[in-house]
């Protein structure tokens, strides 16, 4: 059956939750530091790590988090976000303000697999008002739940601190040398950060895990960071 | 011709620089009038260009320091020399730019090309005269403040003192002497302890701004050094409550501010957010006195507008000399200014296409319903490439600068 074939025709309203996760992985994208040559400008990170935050919170009130995982295959959950083609855009496409192609590998329950135009209506749909108290339950799921899958895990990487999760910037904190700027690469994509002498080349000589089938190059490169995070942070 | 990213006058308008994204400045200078050339009043033309910074490499971070000209401040002029301060992201410079106009001639050491002459040549000693050459202006390096600041400085304020100014990042104000490079002084830092809380904290403030008060100058006693300072450590204190019903993701985003300004008057203030301006009284904290929308029209296209980045574009604003009237810029090279008493609001556009030398510049009018009117331009042929995000205007005329991407344009109200 031709799912594809029959919705180009229409030209439906992506639904709301769809248009969520596409900013979704959007802001995650825009974040992610290695695609800059220059330090990105503090506002703008914040910002967008703050819209992160709240869809994460919107989804997770309404429960959108528990379903998109019990329904999730035995498949580590992280290649969700991976395999999505918006992961795989250089970062000049992004800077042309490129078009995002389809979603549609988000969840196979999800009938529309059609690339999805963005539109404006996102902004005006009716907004949940997360209450500010749902910052401490973001803060503590840290705690190992693994019905939200590793996605959660990275996000929450995203927000972690110097002192909680990095043994070795606990030294790093007591010297002299002013380290804000690690704090923001480590606010920002977590263990996913990288230096460019240090951490992608370490990373690229690790093997691959054989769990995925539709992999480009660029997908198999992140699914050796994403296995090493998990690694990383379980140790 | 590279993108302009900063454009400042001097305090009597007769200077106008412009910093752009490759490092270089370009001050241009008011022609006076004179009587061979009447019309020629009121033009600027180049009078010194110097490249002021150069990319640097942050070897620790792995990542390029740009070399883009951040701000530039005049320091108030005690002789015939200009001293301006120019920074980027990290690092401050302080220029000195000097005219010459004569130069030394009849050495006894050295011949008219500047060849050494050899000792013995010289028979008889002469004293060397000054005769007259083409002007020259020099731009030199005197002072060069760096290190200072861990995030991208946005904001420089010279004190009247002529002696301190304060720079300042998203987070962190240090104040600095003239003469001494190798130190600063910190004086307000709003980074949290925790960097998880940064995340609430831009919520609630964040530096945008630095200036050295108007009010009261320095004063001393024994050996304490009294200054004020306002700080635009925006804080909650001026929030407008936000409207629930028109709260989205890109709430916040669009309501964070890109540029404040005080008045003249130093009564209000006023701060430029990405779709309105706000003026607010300084004695009133709860909500501004006047809200002036931009461009209204692009609440509709915001999801397409944080694909591209253009939301985090930081438009800035500025007040005329006697704070009646204010300016912003916005897309395809329009800008807007707003007169405070009548209200009136006209949109301009700043291109060679509508600017022809000496001619007035027709009002354009974006169209916001379905029926587009002749002369008007949809939203959607509206160019988001063409932003007008500096714009200055003259501390006590009515002539306005106008930076769109790589040009600089020069308007001057037409007076009868």
């Amino acid at each position: 059956e031709d799912i594809e074939g029959t919705l180009a025709g229409i030209k439906a309203i992506p639904s709301y939750n769809l248009q969520r996760q596409s900013l979704l992985d959007m802001s995650l994208v825009k974040l992610q530091l290695c695609h800059m040559l220059v330090e990105p400008n503090l506002c703008r990170s914040v910002l967008i790590a703050n819209t992160v935050r709240q869809i994460q919170e919107e989804m997770t009130q309404d429960g959108t988090w528990q379903m998109i995982n019990t329904q999730s295959t035995g498949q580590a959950s992280l290649d969700r976000l991976v395999s999505t083609d918006i992961l795989c855009r250089s970062s000049r496409d992004q800077a042309e303000g490129k078009h995002v192609p389809a979603y549609g590998t988000f969840n196979k329950d999800f009938e529309s697999d059609q690339a999805q135009d963005s539109s404006e209506t996102m902004s005006t749909a009716s907004s949940v008002q997360a209450p500010r108290n749902l910052q401490s339950n973001v803060w503590e799921m840290e705690n190992p739940q693994e019905n939200k899958g590793n996605f959660q895990k990275s996000l929450d990487q995203i927000f972690e601190t110097l002192e909680n999760k990095n043994p070795n910037s606990v030294e790093d904190l007591f010297s002299e040398v002013d380290n804000s700027y690690y704090d923001l690469d480590t606010m920002l994509t977590g263990m996913m950060s990288n230096t460019k002498m240090g951490h992608c080349d370490s990373l690229e000589t690790f093997s691959s895990p054989t769990n995925t089938p539709s992999n480009s190059n660029c997908k198999s490169d992140l699914n050796d960071l994403d296995h090493i995070v998990e690694i990383l942070v379980e140790s | 011709a590279d993108i302009i990213s900063t454009v400042e006058f001097n305090y009597t308008g007769d200077l106008l620089a412009t910093g752009d994204k490759g490092g270089r400045v370009v001050i241009f200078q008011r022609e006076q009038e004179t009587k061979s050339r009447p019309l020629s009043r009121g033009e600027y033309n180049v009078y010194s260009t110097f490249q002021s910074h150069e990319p640097e490499f942050d070897y620790l971070k792995s990542l390029e320091i740009e070399e883009k000209i951040n701000k530039i401040r005049w320091l108030p002029q005690q002789n015939a020399a200009h001293f301006l301060l120019s920074t980027n992201d990290k690092t401050i410079k302080l220029w000195k730019i000097s005219e010459r106009d004569k130069r030394a001639e009849g050495y006894n050491l050295k011949d008219e090309d500047g060849r050494l002459r050899e000792p013995f040549r010289v028979t008889e000693l002469r004293v060397p005269t000054l005769k007259p050459m083409d002007l020259m202006v020099e731009a030199s390096p005197r002072r060069t403040f760096a290190n200072a600041h861990t995030y991208h400085i946005n904001s420089i304020s010279v004190n009247s003192d002529y002696a301190t100014y304060l720079s300042a990042d998203d987070l962190r104000i240090n104040l600095w002497h003239l003469e001494v490079t190798n130190r600063s002084f910190n004086i307000v830092d709003i980074k949290p302890a925790n960097m998880e809380e940064l995340t609430e904290l831009f919520k609630k403030k964040r530096i945008t701004d630095v200036k050295f008060s108007n009010t009261a100058n320095t004063g001393s006693h024994k050996s304490w050094r009294w200054f004020h300072v306002e700080l635009c450590v925006l804080s909650a204190v001026f929030e407008e409550p936000e409207d629930p019903s028109s709260r989205s993701f890109f709430s916040e985003i669009i309501s964070s501010i890109s540029d404040v300004k005080f008045s003249h008057s130093g009564r209000y203030m006023m701060t430029r957010d990405y779709l309105s301006v706000k003026v607010w009284d300084l004695n009133m904290e709860n909500r501004p006195v006047e809200t002036y929308q931009v461009h209204e029209y692009l609440r509709s296209k915001l999801c397409s507008l944080y694909e591209n980045d253009c939301i985090f574009d930081k438009f800035e604003c500025c007040w005329n000399g006697s704070d009646s009237t204010i300016m912003t810029g916005s897309y395809n090279n329009f800008f807007r200014t707003f007169e405070r008493n009548s209200r009136r609001d006209t949109t301009l556009e700043a291109s060679r296409e509508s600017s022809k030398p000496r001619a007035i510049l027709k009002p354009r009018k974006v169209c916001t319903s379905g029926k587009r009117k002749k002369d008007e331009i949809t939203v959607d042929s509206l160019d988001f490439n063409k932003k007008i995000l500096h714009t200055a205007w003259h501390p006590v005329e009515n002539i306005i600068a106008v930076a769109a991407t790589n040009n600089l344009y020069l308007f001057q109200e037409k007076v009868n």
